[in-house]
């Protein structure tokens, strides 16, 4: 395994981190309108990713960077070919972060109501927006020989690349329905299962087409285990779910996400984005990546720092493990 | 196309726009990430009650400041691929690198310890409760220094090779991008920068609540702490300047000259007081100069010759072909001006300000003021009168805005002043925009950044001069019984958190 395979497998563990952690901090905020009947519900919904959803949003910020550093070339068809959609993640995100912080610091009904709502489309784009990104990545875009993209914005709204959206938006409302269920305590909690059950059906339903699409595709051996682990995990997590079991139901919807992701993943491999115009134009982990040095160096950097991070971070969480109900909301200071 | 409306020129625009406001809320984060940290620690040493509101107070004013900086800080780490993807492609090699380094060391120690800290009053004991701000403040301190060495690589390019073949820069010494002298005293000038931002912000509202007579003991501690943080940190933003001025003198002859509107070389070269002149035509009309200080600003004497924008021009061309070498000279002479003036400006009110309000040396015994008195402004060996006391509160409230100024001119003067280089004299800005990406498209990228940027700042300000007002809030019960166990005390079930959303 040469470098710019290590960094192949590394970037897709950071996105991996990334939808499994943001990915139940924007299901949460996806049930402030699915799930939450009034203000102190919402409340509560946003409290418990209140403390981790800002830690959640840098693995986003470091498979960027990181991308950026191991396959420039990638970075720059990536971001400057999805330009739009991701202008609208850039906007969506930039409110959602104000929105958390800034929602409960005013009493007035309006702004409580307004930042609300807020929280509940940002969250919601950029769950349906980077599934849509990821669909159009695997299956491949219009890239030229200087590896520009040179198709349109309709070209990414393909129907494969859109029930790539609709998987992740159900799969990232089942994983925070889950994750409501594990926090919470009191009536919502209950409410939370059963929610979890009926988007827990839906996603399997789009998720099983989904991916076998993308196995009839470009899929091999390796992808199909990744596919029935996939599948598999999120039936226990429904039956998990059923069950009242709500931890393994909460790891298993998260194992859902990272067999799913690394599915996608190893179809891709070797590539990292491919031409559908010729496959000599394909961008690949061989002619989009950077120098044996620098690969190096950043090797050293995120073999010592991730395993840092996902140690603070998981402590962070075993520091705020306590369920939150209504009565524990703080009286608000104004 | 019309160059008003080029893809580059919008893409520069965007980039100017988002960078500069950015960096409006990066120095107060810093600086008072710092400052937080610091009263919080005098809380748990000393266990004053009012070191404990200091800290809720300017914690709050920090966290409503950090949320912008978190989320406008986004837009960058994106806004090089989506705008400028050939610069991605050339440099991503190298520049990648610190970006990264910053995500995966920075931004994570950030990110995490903020939210535990903001929601770890009731859930974690005293001590590492005050541990996560440290956290929060290293993190921001790391963040600025990776950025600021990758920004040092585009000012100076070292450490790196042209492989040909790929048509790149590569690196090659890390650690030398890491450490070299433009990186070094960049991070030396922004960092005391930040801290001149902090301690006027400090020093401001502080004197807005000792003008009313309100919140005194919290205040008085605050105006004091704010006082030595604006005057230290003014005093080394000064002192790194003039290092960094002499480094940029070596490194980029043109920006200096640009700063100075010299545009011929002249030895012993005058430090330009006010100047105006012809652009296209390369001379000034008005010229008000002291003689020899550039010299001396250049090179430590009031001798030598300092190159001017002219014979630079000839230079440059001699080296990298036929073109034009000049920035907007009057950018780079007025932006370097009102970094200048602006940030000294606030430096001397906080030097004023630390001799008024002296609480013993050479002050006699009778003026002396006690813990929940306001201080006297005393000048010799009388106070001031209410009416000069008061303008002092006021100036100290008005120049709060003063640094913001200077670090954004600061910035619009060395970004500015390199051009028409991105990477200085390895890329130009031109070759570095997206090929792909249309006009429309950067064009709605840039009104919506714009727009909603906008918007956000309304809301934040109002936000802020809410909770400036309202001053330190009553302690709680809470506050004064901080838990002993991590994950907090489980003696009620049912008990409401001490802060949430």
């Amino acid at each position: 395994m040469e470098l710019h395979d290590v960094w192949f497998v590394l970037i897709a563990v950071l996105w991996i981190g990334y939808f499994f952690l943001e990915g139940f901090d924007f299901g949460v905020g996806i049930l402030t309108k699915l799930l939450a009947r009034d203000r102190p519900e919402r409340r509560v919904l946003i409290n418990t990713v209140g403390p981790v959803w800002d830690g959640n949003e840098v693995w986003l910020l470091s498979a960027g960077g990181a991308t950026f550093a191991a396959f420039p070339e990638w970075y720059a068809t990536l971001f400057s070919g999805f330009y739009l959609p991701l202008l609208l993640i850039l906007v969506c995100l930039i409110v959602r972060g104000v929105a958390f912080e800034y929602r409960a610091k005013r009493p007035e009904e309006n702004w409580q109501r307004n930042w609300e709502h807020a929280i509940f489309w940002t969250s919601l784009l950029p769950a349906f927006l980077w599934g849509v990104a990821f669909g159009n990545i695997v299956h491949g875009v219009k890239i030229d020989q200087d590896f520009e993209y040179v198709g349109t914005v309709g070209d990414l709204l393909n129907p494969y690349a859109l029930l790539g959206g609709l998987v992740t938006l159900t799969l990232f409302t089942f994983h925070g329905a889950v994750f409501t269920a594990l926090k919470t305590v009191g009536d919502i909690r209950r409410r939370a299962r059963k929610l979890a059950t009926k988007v827990g059906l839906l996603t399997a339903v789009l998720a099983l087409v989904f991916l076998l699409w993308t196995q009839i595709d470009s899929g091999d051996g390796k992808s199909l285990v990744a596919l029935v682990v996939a599948v598999a995990a999120l039936v226990v997590a429904l039956v998990a779910n059923q069950a009242g079991r709500e931890g393994w139901s909460f790891a298993l919807s998260g194992l859902t996400i990272v067999a799913a992701v690394t599915m996608l993943f190893l179809t891709l491999f070797p590539n990292v984005m491919p031409s559908s115009l010729n496959a000599d134009w394909n961008l690949t982990v061989t002619n989009a990546s950077s120098s044996p040095y620098t690969l190096k160096i950043m090797t050293w950097c995120a073999a010592i720092a991730t395993p840092v991070v996902m140690v603070y971070q998981a402590w962070t969480y075993w520091v705020f493990r306590k369920r939150i109900g209504t009565q524990h909301l703080a009286e608000p200071a104004h | 196309m019309d160059l008003a409306l080029a893809p580059e020129t919008l893409a520069r625009w965007q980039f100017g726009i988002t960078t500069v406001y950015h960096f409006l809320f990066v120095p107060l984060t810093i600086s008072l990430a710092a400052l937080t940290a610091g009263l919080q620690t005098a809380w748990v040493r000393t266990e004053k009650e009012k070191y404990l509101r200091a800290t809720k107070f300017w914690g709050k004013l920090f966290l409503i400041n950090i949320a912008m900086g978190v989320v406008t800080g986004i837009v960058q780490e994106f806004q090089f691929g989506m705008n400028w993807s050939d610069y991605s492609r050339f440099v991503g090699d190298v520049f990648g690198a610190p970006l990264a380094f910053e995500a995966l060391i920075a931004f994570f120690f950030e990110s995490t310890f903020i939210g535990l800290w903001i929601f770890g009053w009731d859930k974690l004991p005293k001590k590492i409760h005050l541990a996560c701000i440290w956290m929060v403040s290293i993190g921001t301190l790391l963040s600025a220094y990776f950025i600021l060495a990758a920004n040092s690589w585009m000012q100076h390019p070292v450490g790196y090779r042209i492989n040909e073949a790929k048509g790149r820069a590569e690196l090659t010494d890390f650690w030398l991008v890491l450490t070299q002298n433009t990186a070094l005293n960049q991070v030396f000038h922004s960092f005391s920068a930040a801290f001149l931002t902090g301690g006027a912000f400090m020093v401001g509202i502080a004197a807005f609540h000792l003008m009313r007579k309100r919140h005194i003991p919290e205040m008085r501690t605050s105006l004091r702490l704010g006082l030595v943080t604006l005057a230290v940190g003014g005093l080394l933003t000064a002192v790194s300047g003039d290092t960094l001025g002499k480094v940029m003198y070596e490194q980029q002859p043109m920006k200096m000259a640009a700063a100075e509107a010299l545009w011929d070389g002249e030895e012993p070269a005058p430090f330009s007081v006010f100047a105006y002149g012809d652009v296209d035509k390369g001379h000034n009309k008005v010229a008000l100069e002291i003689p020899g200080l550039l010299s001396f600003l250049a090179h430590s004497d009031f001798e030598s010759y300092v190159p001017g924008i002219n014979d630079t021009n000839e230079a440059l061309q001699k080296k990298f072909g036929p073109g034009d070498y000049k920035p907007i000279v009057p950018v780079a002479y007025w932006g370097f001006r009102w970094m200048i003036g602006f940030g000294m400006a606030s430096l001397s009110l906080g030097l004023v300000g630390l001799w008024l309000t002296r609480k013993r040396f050479l002050l006699p015994a009778a003026l002396r003021t006690g813990e929940d008195e306001v201080p006297r402004l005393v000048l010799l060996k009388k106070p001031l009168g209410a009416k000069l006391t008061r303008l002092y509160w006021l100036l100290a409230l008005w120049t709060m805005a003063f640094p913001l100024i200077a670090n954004s001119w600061g910035w619009i003067f060395t970004e500015m002043g390199r051009q028409p280089w991105v990477v200085y004299g390895v890329m130009q800005t031109r070759d570095a925009v997206s090929p792909g990406v249309s006009q429309a498209e950067i064009l709605t990228s840039m009104i919506a950044f714009t727009v909603l940027y906008a918007i956000l700042a309304v809301v934040e300000v109002k936000l802020l001069v809410k909770y400036v007002k309202a001053g330190p809030p009553e302690l709680t019960e809470a506050d004064l019984n901080p838990p002993t166990k991590i994950g907090g005390d489980s003696r009620d079930a049912d008990k409401p958190m001490a802060f949430s959303y």
